[in-house]
């Protein structure tokens, strides 16, 4: 569990944050060689809200994610966490504003010689320090429990499916109760019940711990189900931020065309 | 501090081996192409020592993980370093048996044996032995974390991977490396005096005393304990090749193949220039 001061920081900041956005990125540039993945991207999220970023392959959505919580670098552009600009933070300090954030990888990317109650364990493990080992343990359970995974704690991630790890990939991401979510592709691979229990306990989990979260998809149908706005990225520009009635309600070709593809999806699924 | 800095030398390394495997152009610019290649090679295995030097030292300390690797690398090498340092005690003693003969010079047998093994053979052998078996394992486990965005993950939970998987691998290496090389040393000294024993009856304490007869300590522990620098190059190499490796399963055998090719390669060159110190040291 955080400490005493750890919850009345966030006690301060979760205040702070009902007014101002919890993530800002402004006008963020990243090119790959000659590929201009991001061109100018400017998009923001508050405390409570789930932001869907969606697009083509290739449109720079989880170099999005990987900048947002300093994996990657940008070019040119801010990214504010709770008003803080963390392009220009100090490498040491970059991990204290990790600690406010959870990431769900594409592919769960879950430590394969550490079981699935190690793998939730381990941000506990370097970052609670003064915790005991019954507590972590407790607090393990209490997260494996919460996204339906308690009785596969001594089970190693190569032996359970794609949906379960991504399921404990969730349960790691909030072991240190962030206060911003970042999901990149949760349901992708998924078979649609799967991906209907993800969303289902991503919605779940949003309305229990109130985040500010940013979910990448390609999934229309997922991006509804658990997101508030929309944010659709074609060749590195924003080209829909809103709701969704704004994306059904666009004139833009690229959107029509990409809702046209996403509505076909829906129903062959 | 790892990000930018994993960012840093992903961008402006290219691998020595890659740069080297490139066919060769005619137009002039190979030689230039494969000198900028080494360079940079160095210049992001400089870099990327820098910053575990920097991540190591800053406590909090990962003893826990320190321990899984003094059992992975010190442990698990000691069968294969004792029974390779048995065979090389057997195959010295036979040649040294052999060339004495000739030389009327059978007396000299146990301190040739005892020099041979210690000062040379054992720390050589036991460098390459950790090279494959340890290189290739770290290069392969990194590698594969890699690719599979372990390592990302470790970072986006706020642990530096510098420290938690670098740092520690390569203190593991550079301590078990002279631990290990004295396991080889005692099995090749009891293997070479077992075989001279089978032709020709020595007792073990009339080898021990003849071959270590005055003998200094100056003499065994700097080729002993030059192993630690085999550690350093070993663990650095391989977690080098280990992290920076990029595209799926072709990556990752390229980076074990690398990391045991460069690794040993290194080792036999910083042999050289130790063997030198040394003598110049402790003349």
């Amino acid at each position: 569990m955080a400490t005493e001061s750890e919850t009345a920081m966030k006690d301060e900041r979760l205040q702070k944050d009902e007014s101002s956005p919890v993530v800002a990125v402004n006008q963020l540039h990243k090119i790959f060689g000659s590929h201009v993945v991001l061109n100018g991207v400017s998009l923001s999220v508050n405390r409570g809200e789930t932001l869907a970023v969606l697009g083509r392959s290739g449109t720079g959505k989880s170099v999005l994610l990987r900048i947002i919580i300093g994996l990657e670098l940008p070019d040119s552009g801010s990214v504010n966490i709770h008003g803080q600009n963390i392009v220009a933070l100090p490498l040491d300090q970059m991990g204290e504003i990790r600690k406010k954030m959870g990431f769900l990888f594409q592919h769960a990317a879950l430590y394969d010689s550490l079981s699935v109650a190690q793998n939730v364990a381990f941000p506990l493990e370097h970052h609670r320090r003064g915790m005991s080992i019954a507590e972590r343990d407790d607090r393990v359970k209490q997260l494996l429990s919460e996204v339906g995974m308690d009785g596969h704690l001594e089970d190693m991630p190569s032996d359970i499916s794609g949906g379960m790890q991504k399921r404990v990939g969730l349960a790691r991401a909030l072991a240190l109760e962030p206060d911003i979510l970042l999901l990149d592709e949760p349901t992708a691979g998924l078979d649609p019940i799967s991906s209907g229990e993800i969303d289902d306990l991503i919605l779940k989990l949003q309305r229990e711990h109130r985040m500010a979260s940013i979910v990448v998809t390609h999934d229309l149908h997922s991006a509804k189900t658990i997101a508030n706005r929309v944010a659709l990225l074609d060749q590195g520009n924003v080209v829909i931020n809103g709701n969704f009635e704004e994306l059904y309600r666009s004139d833009i070709a690229f959107v029509k065309e990409f809702l046209k593809y996403s509505r076909e999806e829906v129903c062959r699924e | 501090m790892s990000g930018r800095t994993v960012i840093a030398i992903k961008n402006t390394q290219a691998s020595l081996s890659e740069s080297l495997s490139k066919p060769p152009t005619s137009d002039g610019f190979s030689i230039s192409r494969k000198i900028n290649g080494f360079l940079e090679w160095f210049g992001g295995l400089g870099m990327f020592a820098w910053a575990v030097l920097r991540a190591g030292i800053t406590p909090p300390y990962e003893w826990r993980e320190l321990i899984r690797q003094f059992d992975n690398i010190g442990s698990m090498s000691f069968p294969l370093v004792a029974l390779a340092g048995a065979a090389i005690g057997v195959v010295i003693s036979m040649e040294a048996r052999y060339s004495l003969s000739r030389f009327g010079a059978k007396s000299m047998f146990p301190a040739t044996l005892v020099y041979s093994v210690i000062q040379v053979m054992g720390p050589i052998m036991t460098g390459l032995i950790v090279s494959g078996r340890v290189g290739a394992g770290i290069g392969a486990e990194l590698a594969s974390m890699k690719v599979s965005e372990q390592i990302d993950a470790i970072e986006a939970s706020a642990v530096n991977p510098y420290k938690f998987l670098a740092a520690t691998r390569i203190l593991a290496c550079i301590l078990m490396l002279p631990l290990l090389t004295l396991a080889a040393d005692a099995s090749g000294l009891i293997a070479g005096w077992f075989a001279q024993n089978l032709v020709e009856p020595l007792s073990f304490q009339q080898f021990i005393n003849s071959g270590f007869h005055g003998a200094t300590f100056n003499e065994f522990l700097p080729p002993t304990f030059k192993t630690a620098v085999y550690g350093l190059i070993i663990g650095t190499i391989a977690c080098f090749q280990g992290m920076r490796t990029r595209g799926g399963a072709e990556g990752v055998g390229r980076a074990a193949t690398n990391s045991v090719v460069l690794a040993s390669l290194f080792v036999i060159l910083a042999d050289v220039v130790l063997v030198k110190f040394i003598l110049m040291v402790f003349p």
